[in-house]
Formats: C-alpha cells, sequence, structure tokens
C-alpha cells in the first residue's frame, strides 16, 4: 500500500535524514539547558536506525529537531534533501504514550492525519469511504481485525499502541518517527509488537527512526545503532547490526545476537559514568 | 431490602427523615411558628398560594435561564480565548478572578440604576455570577491537551485552528458539561439576591413580601420552592453532562492503558 520508491531516483544516494553537527539549548528558568551538542547522524533511506542511550541524553529532543517542531541552535538538518526549517509533513510519530482521542472510534483516530495532512485533507469528505477501507485494511495486517469500530478504551494497552502505530502510517510516510513506543507495555506484548513494526517495515521499507531504552529492541529491530552520551547528548557510537533478515523472536536467544547486547550495554554503562 | 435498593431509596429516605424531625422538633419543643414554621404548615401555605407562587416560581425560572443562557455564550467564547493564547490568558485572568471576586449582590443596585427594577438586573446576575466557571473549565479543558498530541499533530503540518477544531474543542466538552452543574445553580442564587434587593416578581420577592408580612409559613414555601427548582436544574444538566460525554467517564482522559 505504500508507493514503492525506486532505488534509482535522486535521492538514492542521500540519506533521507541528515543531522549534521547539531546544538540544542532549552531555555528554563534558571538558565539554559544543553540537550545536544555537536550531534552529527545520517539516516539511508529506507533504513532502520535506532537511538539508544542513558534517560535524560535528549533522545526525545532530536526527535523535535528531525520533524522540525524545534529550530535548532547551531548546525543543519536536512530532511530528504530539503534544510528543515517547519514542521515536515512527511513524518508519522507515534510515543509511549498512545495518546488516542477517547471521543473517537478506533477508525477514526486512524483516520487523523488524514483530514490534516494534503492532498488527502482536500479528498477526504469526497472519498471517505476509500480512506476508510485503507485504515481497516491497516488495522488488520497489525491484527485488529474486527475494532474498528470500537472506542479506545475497550482495547488494552498493545492494542492501543496497535492504533497508534496505524495512525502515525495511515498518511504512508516517508519517515516514522518512534519515541519509545513499546515501554509502557508488558514483555510479552512487546515483542508481540516488535513483530507488527518488524513485518510493517519489511513490507513498506519507509525509514524508521526508533528512540529506545530497550537495547534488544534495537538490536532486533534496526539495520544501525547509535549510541547517545548523557547529557549534553552527542553520538558517541554506531554499531551496524549484520543479523539476517527477516529476523524471527528466536534470534534474541542466539550468541551472536546476545554479543551485540552484551557490548552495548558495556558501552553504555560507560557512557552514564562518563 | 437489598443492598442496591437501600441504596436507591436513601435520598428520599433521608429527606423524609429530615421534614419529619424538622415537624417532630417543632411539636415537641412547642416553636412558635413565627420564629420556625413546621413543615406541614410550610406546606399548607404552599397549597394555599400555589397558584400565585407557581406564576412567581416560573419567573424565577426564566430569568436563571435567560442568564445562564448568557453565561453559557459568554463563557465559551472568552474560555476557547483564554486557552487560545498565553497573552490572552495572562491579560485577562488578573482581571477576571478580581470581578469574580467581587460580591454581586454589590452590583444589583448598579444594575437597578443603569434597568430599572424588573427582570433585566436578575437576568444579568445570574449571568455575571455564573458564567466565571463556564470560562475557567473551557480554558483548563484546552490547557491540558497533551503535549504529544500536539507535537503529533503539527508534524503533520496542522495548523493551530486544526489542533483546536479536532483536539481542543471535543476534548474541553467534559469540562464544560462539568462547570454547567454549577453554573446553573450559582446562576439561580444569582437572580434570586437580585429578585430579594429589586424586583416585582419571583420567588425571592415573593419571599421578602412574605417576610415583611409577617407570614413565615410562606417564607419557608419559597425557601422549599428553590429548594425543588435548584434540584430539578441541578438534575437536568447532571443528566445532559453525562448523555454528551459519556467516553470522558468511561475513559482516563489520557487515554493511557
Amino acid at each position: 500500500m505504500f508507493p514503492a520508491r525506486s532505488r534509482g531516483n535522486k535521492f538514492a544516494a542521500m540519506s533521507l535524514v541528515d543531522i549534521n553537527r547539531v546544538t540544542l539549548t532549552y531555555k528554563g528558568a534558571s538558565g539554559g539547558v544543553l540537550a545536544l551538542q555537536d550531534t552529527t547522524l545520517a539516516v539511508p533511506q529506507g533504513d532502520f536506525a535506532a537511538v539508544v542511550g542513558p534517560s535524560g541524553c535528549g533522545k526525545s529532543s532530536l526527535m523535535k529537531l528531525v520533524t522540525g517542531l524545534v529550530p535548532p541552535d547551531a548546525g543543519h538538518i536536512s530532511v530528504f534533501g530539503d534544510p528543515v526549517v517547519g514542521p515536515v509533513k512527511i513524518a508519522g510519530m507515534a510515543f509511549q504514550n498512545p495518546n488516542l482521542l477517547p471521543w473517537r472510534t478506533v477508525v477514526e483516530n486512524v483516520l487523523l492525519p488524514l483530514e490534516i495532512v494534503e492532498p488527502h485533507r482536500r479528498r477526504f469528505r469526497s472519498e471517505k469511504a476509500k480512506y476508510r477501507e485503507r485504515a481497516e485494511t491497516l488495522l488488520n495486517t497489525v491484527g485488529l481485525h474486527g475494532f474498528a469500530d470500537r472506542y479506545p478504551w475497550e482495547l488494552s494497552g498493545g492494542m492501543q499502541q496497535r492504533v497508534s502505530l496505524c495512525r502515525a502510517l495511515i498518511h504512508q510516510p516517508a519517515l516514522l518517527m518512534l519515541d519509545e513506543p513499546f515501554a509502557a507495555l508488558d514483555a510479552f506484548t512487546r515483542e508481540e509488537l516488535w513483530c507488527v513494526l518488524r513485518d510493517l517495515w519489511q513490507e513498506n521499507r519507509f525509514t524508521v527512526i526508533l528512540v529506545t531504552h530497550d537495547l534488544r529492541e534495537a538490536v532486533f529491530l534496526a539495520d544501525k545503532i547509535h549510541m547517545m552520551s548523557a547529557r549534553p547528548g552527542r553520538i558517541v557510537l554506531t554499531r551496524v547490526i549484520d543479523l539476517p533478515r527477516p529476523r524471527e523472536l528466536d534470534i534474541c536467544f542466539e550468541p551472536a545476537f546476545q554479543n551485540i547486547v552484551h557490548e552495548l550495554r558495556i558501552k553504555i554503562a560507560e557512557v552514564r559514568k562518563a | 431490602m437489598t443492598n442496591s435498593t437501600l441504596e436507591r431509596l436513601a435520598p428520599w429516605l433521608f429527606t423524609i427523615a429530615l421534614f419529619v424531625i424538622w415537624e417532630a422538633a417543632c411539636r415537641i419543643f412547642k416553636i412558635d411558628p413565627f420564629v420556625l414554621p413546621a413543615p406541614s404548615e410550610a406546606f399548607a401555605a404552599m397549597y394555599q398560594y400555589r397558584w400565585p407562587l407557581m406564576r412567581h416560581s416560573f419567573v424565577t425560572l426564566w430569568t436563571t435561564m435567560a442568564g445562564f443562557t448568557l453565561a453559557v455564550v459568554f463563557g465559551i467564547v472568552l474560555g476557547l480565548m483564554v486557552g487560545w493564547s498565553r497573552t490572552i490568558y495572562r491579560g485577562i485572568y488578573p482581571v477576571m478572578i478580581g470581578f469574580n471576586s467581587i460580591p454581586k449582590v454589590a452590583i444589583v443596585p448598579i444594575l437597578v440604576v443603569w434597568f430599572g427594577i424588573g427582570e433585566i438586573p436578575a437576568i444579568l446576575t445570574a449571568f455575571l455570577i455564573s458564567f466565571f466557571p463556564i470560562v475557567v473549565n473551557v480554558a483548563t479543558g484546552l490547557a491540558t491537551m497533551e503535549p504529544e498530541l500536539e507535537d503529533v499533530l503539527r508534524a503533520l503540518g496542522a495548523r493551530k485552528l486544526d489542533i483546536m477544531l479536532k483536539v481542543g474543542i471535543p476534548r474541553t466538552q467534559p469540562y464544560l458539561f462539568g462547570s454547567l452543574k454549577v453554573a446553573i445553580t450559582l446562576a439561580f442564587v444569582g437572580t434570586v439576591v437580585s429578585e430579594t434587593i429589586a424586583s416585582n416578581a419571583g420567588l425571592g420577592f415573593v419571599m421578602v413580601q412574605a417576610g415583611s408580612n409577617f407570614q413565615m409559613p410562606l417564607v419557608f414555601a419559597g425557601l422549599l420552592l428553590l429548594a425543588v427548582e435548584g434540584i430539578a436544574m441541578y438534575a437536568v444538566f447532571a443528566a445532559v453532562e453525562s448523555h454528551f460525554t459519556r467516553w470522558a467517564f468511561r475513559s482516563s482522559m489520557s487515554a493511557a492503558a
């Protein structure tokens, strides 16, 4: 359902997201807090990137910078080769809290972005049936068949998070930004949703930036892991994960997988101490 | 009797018990009806003067509703403005709190000078006393919007108006309807206050007249009717609230798991 972006187009050689020596300071009551310092990060088109790091390292700031919600104090960010000067409009976002609207049914929640993003916004009224069908198809692929007309409160936390993922993807964004989307779920539900996300990505190959605390999650899902230092955040390590795809959950118990997690864990400990 | 039927009947039993104790106290201690008439006397007066009381009750009712309607319209508009912009919020808030602190009794004489004795001061007092909770609640509904949800929409290129229409205004609904319950009882108080000071109709007027004629049972009959009207209006808006914002009772506002 996502338009295939051909490998041979003019963006092929270029990174979809390019963050170049970016610095960000939050102005607080007691002076500025340096959230990011001299951060450089590139994510090629179609890649699955994970950003890990100790808490409070400015991972969420990175999300706001890339989507253009916050301008950097110094440095340069470009998405799709264009410098980011305002909200980028090609991004879908999901957070730890599913943030569904309780007065809308599941399918109405999923359709929300289409009521805002052009060109869907213009067509939304006249082609509502078509859009609804699209939303239902997407809901089916994440295992929510038959839940379209339920309300969010009738769903479990894991199901709400699936809806939140659908909402982030319904307008077929080129870039999916995820900020600890599975952090509030129990271990089994979380692993289930890893697979849901894996399958969605495998099928549609949008570009993903996943911010997470969970090293196993990052290793299981990502092509490349970027580790950030404690505040002020910088990228201190980029690790390519070359485990074969498609990955099954069993891979988590293989030595190659566990070695990578262990290696990253040691590095995190160093970063936290520093 | 099962526990649940007892629970259902509890408000009625409690009210009846209150009247029984009141009646018994009046009889046992032989309280002078001029000081405190027994409920039986109050009800007798209510029956005796049923037509004039009905007419005056209706005046109180419609002036309250008129003032309340003004308060709802004005309260929603001002609440949306205050919730929309921090500058408007900061500018208006001190004035509003100051205004809300003024006892509205003090304003009635001014209204009488401007509009004369009658229904208009009552309507305006009802309006002035009841718009504040509506403004505060509507503004709170907008101000407590989840910042992440706003980020999701802004990242899609939503304008402020989009965010207001899609999220802000729907999510203020439970706050708005909750405030209507409070506002309607306040409006009622405002009307009666104004009627007792400067009016020639309404339950407040009846009670003042009856008091100056030493008809204490009639005063208490007026008092009881005020209470009944107040309960009825509260019940109407409590029902409206639970009808329109069922989703808010079923889910926490954040919709968190």
